[in-house]
């Protein structure tokens, strides 16, 4: 039965205002059981108030072959961070 | 008085103890990693509500048992849960039948407790009755998912659910504390449940394309601590500790 069930990827809310941030995978066989499990599997130590739920088929990844030429070239430009600038003092929470 | 309240409530909270029971020794064999945590969850519910019930016992009791020595040093006959919440884990549809015959009658119950004069009761009615409301909505789900899905399933479903229907009509046998505690307004009058109840779970089992059990032949006896040859075993297991080494904490 299990080896039946597709894989989904599950998505936490923690905290309103918060964004969903990926918890992990379980297996089900559709939307609504996915959610039923996530909220058994992932929520039940008070960790979310709202569950998303993907079918893991549906994730486009990136390649990690492919790092190279992904993301490597960003890391000897530290200067694309906003780091470079005099912030007046009375600007707050920057 | 007192006394009545006392086995009013051990009444109530046997069935989440067995239940619960019954429920944590899948702990580790359900038929997935999914549904193993969703049946031990229900059972960390049942015995979260079980707390609240045998500290008021205890508390009512007025000698030196606690909330544990009510749970674990009772014997057999001492045990008023209803039959159907100590049948065995046959397998998974017979866990969720089981489940599911109970969880409608538990909703309807604990929403009627809500109002009792006891507000003791009445508080632990409120907190409980949104946990039950889960269950409900997993066992249901459950149901109709093994009724929907290959004739296996369905086999396997409908065979629970003819054999565990013999039980469900003692949920709302009174016993004699039962009667006085309504008389009270402090119980909750279960035959007025009835009807509410099998129509609920008509609708379901229609759902499911699952048949209605047309067996008007039911079993009675847990409540006045008669019980299947099931609980034994089952009491054996929750009561090792304690009775292999008194009083032992940790």
């Amino acid at each position: 039965m299990k080896k039946n069930w597709p894989l989904w990827e599950v998505f936490v809310r923690s905290k309103n205002g918060l964004e969903h941030r990926h918890f992990g995978s379980l297996h089900a066989a559709d939307a609504e059981m996915a959610l039923e499990n996530a909220r058994d599997v992932y929520t039940r130590r008070n960790e979310g108030v709202s569950i998303w739920v993907v079918e893991s088929k549906n994730i486009a990844a990136s390649n990690p072959l492919n790092n190279g030429e992904l993301f490597e070239p960003a890391q000897d430009k530290v200067y694309r961070h906003p780091t470079f600038y005099d912030l007046p003092d009375d600007i707050k929470h920057m | 008085m007192k006394n009545n309240l006392y086995s009013y409530i051990l009444g109530i909270a046997d069935n989440s103890l067995i239940l619960g029971q019954r429920l944590g020794q899948l702990c580790g064999h359900g038929p997935s990693l999914e549904t193993d945590i969703a049946c031990t969850n229900i059972s960390l519910d049942l015995f979260g509500q079980v707390r609240s019930y045998f500290q008021y016992a205890a508390k009512i009791a007025g000698d030196q048992r606690t909330e544990d020595d009510i749970a674990m040093l009772r014997m057999e006959r001492d045990y008023k849960n209803v039959l159907l919440v100590e049948q065995p884990n046959t397998n998974f549809a017979f866990t969720i039948g089981r489940q599911f015959l109970f969880d409608v009658y538990h909703q309807a119950f604990l929403t009627e407790l809500q109002n009792s004069n006891d507000f003791t009761l009445s508080t632990i009615a409120k907190k409980c009755v949104k946990e039950v409301s889960y269950h409900l909505r997993f066992s249901s789900d459950w149901v109709k998912r093994l009724g929907n899905g290959t004739s296996v399933s369905n086999k396997k479903m409908q065979e629970a659910i003819d054999d565990l229907w013999t039980y469900t009509d003692e949920l709302f046998y009174q016993t004699k504390a039962d009667k006085q505690m309504v008389f009270e307004g402090i119980g909750v009058d279960v035959t007025n449940l009835k009807s509410n109840y099998y129509s609920r779970i008509n609708d379901i089992l229609l759902e499911a394309t699952l048949e209605i059990p047309e067996s008007q032949w039911f079993q009675t006896g847990g409540k006045e601590g008669i019980h299947s040859e099931h609980l034994g075993y089952l009491l054996s297991d929750l009561q090792y500790m304690q009775r292999t080494y008194p009083n032992m904490e940790w």
